[in-house]
């Protein structure tokens, strides 16, 4: 497994796209350091698109990349290779990659401008360590995507949409269904809508670790009580963990029926 | 008449009388440790009306003491007066009462009684100033007295807790009180005003109370000028009055999840002028207030800038900065009696393609966001999401929901 995780690695190490993808991280934390030495500010408008681009990336890349290799995945499978050793070197290879591109894209900017001296240290890690499991998420979800359509067009659209559903999609229904039901104690409905989805999770779990968080409010000040406590934090890392163990293990599961 | 001119114009004669005048009315009684009065409640029994009580260094006990007759009370560097935490330390009952220059500690606590450092009943031209009041119950109070002078004091304690700590200065039943440079800090209230009139609170620096940095209850006709309010627990709350004239203040920091840099509530015709507000929760609360304007402020980094709340009528928004704030106004109605005019909006995209400094398209401070925020409270757990981005830009484009006449239609495109 680990040969094949090294191979996809090696290969998309040597893409244009990892670097391109590593390049916007750098330039993008070089410019909004520049225009804005102030790191909290700088993390938060950072949030804003870690929490949007990752899981874009994450997914086009997933499946891009699966599609593409496709060839070289049946000439794996001809050889006497266990089919989950490959499909969890491939899914490993891309995900380890990508987040590698984010973590030094972002991670040098700040630290040459001196993010290790500062408070900010543990929003600035929670920002990388959410991106990071974003990425494994949803790299996971669109390989099971690309398994389950052969037509290219069709996982594409099924990948993007899945994108969309829970990047907009599932805010608005969040929203409408919190208007709606106003008149309902919501504070539990709340916690656990934001608990499954993993862009809110981990867009929530950032913003309570910034001072903006003031502004949650009540609702804030019951995210805070759960989350502050060490149980929270226990349980939501769990979630992003079982959010990723559940797209990588349904792929797994995919991967050894399908017939190639 | 004027042969008394005359005389006093040459110079020689003047100084007579003045020395006669010295010689004659006030005399000075010195306390001090090894000196033959060595103790405040001596003194202030010997001193005739208009006499000068000058404290040495050192530490005197000061329990009580009632001041009845119109003396001034002048500390040397290191004179200190000691309440040994039994109850009042200076009470002043009288007119004309000066007290300078001491170090005040170990006033008393109760639940009972409002204990006070230095306590003024019915007075009148009183002075206090340049004391140094280290961890009191109240720091100040003044009740029912008038034409007062309050300045360069420091008062400051370690309370936590609402209940069991008292205000730094509190005024109450007062007229023409002039307030100026004092700063407190540590205590329930920085400065708590009731029916208080015709007063000015000028260059205080409040910061780090517990609960308000200034805190105005049904007082007419009084200014604010100048100060800094800065890190309170709820910022500065302005109930119940009238004409009042709130200029050139610094609200910072007040953050938390119920703060806000001002609070006014059932104000009428009062003057918001060149204050800056930066970083606070919600920078400007507004309820039940009318005919306010609101002129050449800067809301920079806040929560929400403005939060109006019921019944606010003929407010005036106009040549203020908007910055970086979460949200610039927020409505809880669609009717709107207020006008925005001639704001600069940081969030503004439109432009000027006649030159004339003006936005040519008018712009929408409420966005959809802070309505639907307004309507349920919950949804704030959306904040920065990019479903939110999506549906604040489509209502920018056609509003639906928000007040559809709450629009600046000439928005500075320069900041003031």
């Amino acid at each position: 497994m680990i040969k094949i995780l090294r191979y996809s690695f090696y290969d998309l190490a040597r893409s244009r796209w990892s670097y391109i993808y590593f390049l916007f991280y750098l330039l993008l934390g070089f410019v909004l350091l520049f225009l804005n030495s102030n790191l909290s500010k700088a993390i938060i408008t950072l949030m804003n698109i870690i929490i949007v681009l990752t899981p874009m990336i994450g997914t086009i890349f997933g499946v891009m990349y699966f599609y593409s290799s496709r060839e070289f995945t049946e000439l794996l499978l001809a050889q006497p290779i266990k089919r989950g050793t490959i499909f969890l070197g491939q899914y490993l290879g891309i995900a380890t990659s990508l987040s590698l591109s984010l973590l030094a894209g972002l991670g040098i900017p700040f630290l040459i401008y001196g993010v290790w001296q500062s408070s900010e240290i543990w929003n600035f890690g929670m920002l990388l360590v959410a991106g990071t499991f974003l990425t494994f998420i949803f790299v996971a979800l669109s390989i099971n995507i690309s398994l389950k359509n052969e037509n290219k067009i069709k996982g594409f659209g099924y990948a993007i949409l899945l994108w969309l559903f829970l990047a907009v999609i599932y805010d608005g229904i969040f929203m409408i269904s919190l208007v709606v039901f106003d008149d309902y104690p919501l504070d539990q409905f709340t916690l656990l809508a934001s608990m499954l989805n993993p862009i809110d999770l981990s867009r929530i779990l950032i913003l309570l670790k910034l001072d903006i968080s003031a502004l949650l409010g009540y609702t804030g000040a019951v995210f805070s009580k759960f989350f502050g406590t060490g149980m929270g934090t226990v349980i939501s890392f769990t979630v992003l963990v079982i959010w990723t163990f559940i797209p990588a293990w349904s792929m797994l599961k995919i991967a050894g029926k399908k017939d190639f | 008449m004027y042969y008394f001119f005359a005389v006093v114009k040459q110079p020689v004669v003047f100084l007579c009388f003045f020395l006669l005048a010295i010689c004659s009315q006030a005399k000075v009684i010195t306390v001090c440790e090894d000196c033959e009065i060595d103790n405040i409640s001596v003194a202030v029994a010997q001193a005739q009306p208009h006499d000068t009580i000058l404290f040495e260094a050192g530490r005197y006990s000061a329990v009580n003491i009632e001041l009845v007759k119109p003396v001034t009370l002048i500390g040397r560097k290191g004179a200190e007066l000691d309440g040994e935490a039994k109850g009042y330390i200076l009470k002043i009952l009288a007119d004309s009462i000066s007290v300078q220059g001491l170090r005040l500690l170990n006033a008393g606590k109760s639940y009972t009684k409002d204990f006070a450092a230095i306590y003024t009943y019915r007075a009148e031209h009183f002075t206090i100033s340049k004391n140094e009041i280290v961890g009191p119950f109240f720091g100040l109070l003044i009740e029912k007295s008038s034409n007062g002078l309050i300045s360069n004091n420091t008062i400051y304690g370690q309370s936590i807790r609402e209940d069991d700590s008292g205000n730094g200065i509190h005024l109450w039943h007062c007229k023409n009180v002039l307030v100026s440079g004092n700063e407190i800090y540590g205590l329930r209230d920085g400065i708590y005003l009731e029916f208080v009139e015709n007063s000015t609170i000028r260059e205080n620096f409040s910061h780090d109370n517990i609960r308000y940095g200034l805190h105005f209850m049904f007082s007419n006709n009084d200014k604010y000028i100048g100060n800094t309010f800065q890190n309170n627990g709820s910022g500065v709350a302005v109930m119940f009055s009238k004409f009042i004239v709130m200029k050139n203040n610094l609200f910072v920091k007040n953050w938390g999840t119920a703060s806000y840099g001002l609070l006014l509530k059932e104000i009428y015709d009062a003057e918001v002028q060149e204050n800056q507000f930066i970083e606070n929760t919600i920078a400007v609360f507004t309820e039940g207030s009318t005919r306010v304007n609101y002129l050449n402020n800067h809301f920079e980094r806040n929560g929400w800038a403005i939060k109006v709340s019921g019944g606010c009528y003929t407010n005036i928004f106009a040549m203020n900065n908007f910055l970086g704030n979460s949200f610039d106004v927020s409505y809880n109605s669609k009717m709107n009696d207020n006008k925005f005019e001639g704001n600069y909006w940081g969030s503004y995209n439109g432009y000027d393609l006649d030159k004339d400094g003006r936005g040519d398209v008018p712009h929408r401070p409420v966005k959809l966001f802070s309505y639907v925020v307004n309507e349920t409270p919950e949804t704030v757990i959306l904040l920065r999401s990019l479903f939110v981005d999506i549906i604040n830009f489509s209502e920018k484009v056609s509003p639906v929901f928000t007040p559809d006449e709450l629009v600046d239609l000439s928005p500075s495109m320069t900041q003031f």
